[in-house]
């Protein structure tokens, strides 16, 4: 049985293959303005590079903000219960998922089944999210991808007292003109931004194994923050941590067919 | 008796200089990043527009979030006490104070006597303070003061759905892309601003008379859309809403000499 999770978010689209119970292909790509066409093309590269005809595909998952607007999903499931599934299908250890997307950030805590128990999100404020790192990484010129790397190098964080994106902003500007370094400046957004989501995780309360999703675990700056504001030891996902909603979109459609289970 | 106020915010450094029931002289200055060097050049020029020497001032209150940083002061008063002070010196039936500044927003209840019952404070989220517009006039090429008046050239009506400064500009930047009216962008961005102060002011509960300073009380569209938002009808004045908190400054001041002699 081939499936495919299609997982559109608000700043990349994911697709995952899967034959049986292995990851054929991903591929992850920025979102146009439409959906509908940000779907279509994830989905073609993916295919693609499984050498595989959209034909071939059995059963398809849609999820993600877009998830409405993908043409060819089967059914469509919440990114909640997406994120819970694909996390727990790499690591059925885990009891907790803090996903950091693009615009929103989640904790979900899961039974050993991966079924959802409790969730909370934040999509409302930007500060917490993806967003706040890549605001900062323009205003302190880095590129987002570097700001990882480049706050490891740091000796002391700076800490930063502002939580609104925008009153942050210009509190770092103006840490940029004082003379710290920029490796400090980042490793304190770091923290700051951990603290945002440890505390949103934190009103679920936490429980072992935790594990972290989405492309900003990618950071590993941003990585070691949260296990320090966690208190808490978090294990790394053993594939792409951008694809892991995809991924269990791809899972949900496995067990839908019947199959592989 | 002569005596001086002398409010240091974030964006403008205000100062009064009071005899009696009278206004000698009063400036507004753009700050600097020195709290210390705004009062200084703000203080020097309501001295200049009062005609009178800087010995003359018999006691000088400071007050603003720069309020520690001034040197010339005999004593620094909260914000809050002096918006009161000056709003109820200015509107002697005044109830209930909605201050809206360059970095925060307050509501302030008094009793009939003048005395503060209850306020309330933002200043943790750019929405909802002078920021939200700041960001928003570059955003649509118009200038803060141009902002307010668009509202009344408003046709289409058009709604943001954010609360978040981040998150709303990029409502505006669709708005924009989809070649809205300018005027009707700007009444939307007046409007959820006021949204957002109305929740604030509701939470500390409104008594009339109402008024409102600090610079955004400038802002037609605004002050239009939180009367509506709280069915009440601001109490209009004659003088400049930005400086009421210096001139509360100034009665503390005032206050104070009569208390010792």
């Amino acid at each position: 049985m081939i499936v495919a999770g299609c997982d559109v978010g608000s700043l990349t689209a994911k697709a995952v293959i899967m034959r049986d119970r292995e990851i054929v292909a991903y591929h992850i790509m920025r979102s146009t303005p439409q959906p509908e066409l940000s779907a279509r093309t994830v989905l073609q590269a993916t295919l693609e590079k499984a050498d595989l005809e959209a034909a071939a595909i059995d059963y398809c998952v849609g999820t993600g903000y877009g998830r409405n607007q993908i043409p060819f999903a089967d059914a469509v499931e919440s990114e909640i219960a997406c994120h819970g599934r694909g996390a727990w299908w790499l690591l059925p250890s885990v009891r907790m998922v803090i996903d950091i997307g693009g615009q929103d950030a989640k904790a979900i805590r899961l039974d050993e089944k991966g079924n959802v128990i409790r969730y909370v999100y934040n999509d409302k404020c930007a500060s917490g999210t993806g967003r706040f790192l890549e605001i900062m990484a323009d205003a302190l010129e880095v590129e987002l991808e570097e700001m990882g790397s480049l706050s490891q190098q740091g000796e002391e964080g700076v800490s930063i007292s502002n939580q609104c994106v925008v009153f942050a902003e210009t509190e770092i500007i103006s840490l940029v003109n004082e003379g710290k370094a920029l490796p400090d400046i980042i490793m304190g957004l770091h923290a700051a931004m951990a603290h945002r989501v440890a505390a949103l995780a934190k009103s679920i309360e936490i429980d072992r194994d935790v594990t972290m999703t989405g492309g900003v675990a990618k950071n590993g700056g941003m990585f070691r923050a949260l296990e320090r504001a966690l208190g808490e030891s978090i294990v790394p996902m053993p594939a792409d941590p951008q694809i892991n909603g995809a991924l269990g979109a791809a899972v949900i459609g496995l067990q839908a067919g019947g199959k592989g289970w | 008796m002569i005596v001086a106020g002398c409010d240091v915010g974030s964006l403008t450094a205000k100062a009064v200089i009071l005899n009696q029931r009278s206004i000698l002289g009063t400036a507004v200055v753009k700050s600097k990043v020195d709290p210390a060097e705004s009062a200084r050049e703000v203080m020097n020029r309501a001295l200049m527009e009062a005609g009178v020497p800087s010995d003359s001032i018999e006691y000088c209150v400071g007050t603003g979030y720069g309020r520690n940083r001034i040197s010339f002061v005999d004593k620094a008063v909260s914000e809050i006490s002096c918006h009161g002070l000056g709003a109820r010196w200015v509107l002697p039936s005044v109830r209930t104070v909605i201050d809206i500044g360059g970095q925060d927003c307050k509501a302030i209840r008094l009793d009939k006597d003048g005395r503060i019952q209850k306020f309330i404070t933002n200043d943790k989220c750019a929405a909802g303070t002078g920021r939200f517009l700041e960001v928003m006039a570059r955003l649509l090429g118009v200038t803060l003061d141009e902002l307010g008046g668009l509202s009344r050239g408003a046709k289409e009506p058009l709604a943001l759905a954010s609360t978040c400064t981040v998150w709303a500009q990029a409502e505006v930047v669709h708005h924009l892309n989809a070649e809205k009216a300018i005027a009707d962008i700007a009444a939307a961005v007046n409007h959820a601003m006021a949204n957002r102060v109305a929740i604030l002011v509701n939470s500390v509960g409104i008594e009339r008379d109402v008024c409102m300073t600090g610079g955004v009380a400038k802002n037609t569209g605004v002050v239009m859309s939180i009367e509506k938002l709280l069915g009440v009808k601001m109490k209009r004045h004659r003088v400049d809403p930005q400086i009421i908190g210096a001139i509360g400054a100034a009665v503390a001041a005032q206050n104070t000499m009569g208390g010792k002699s």
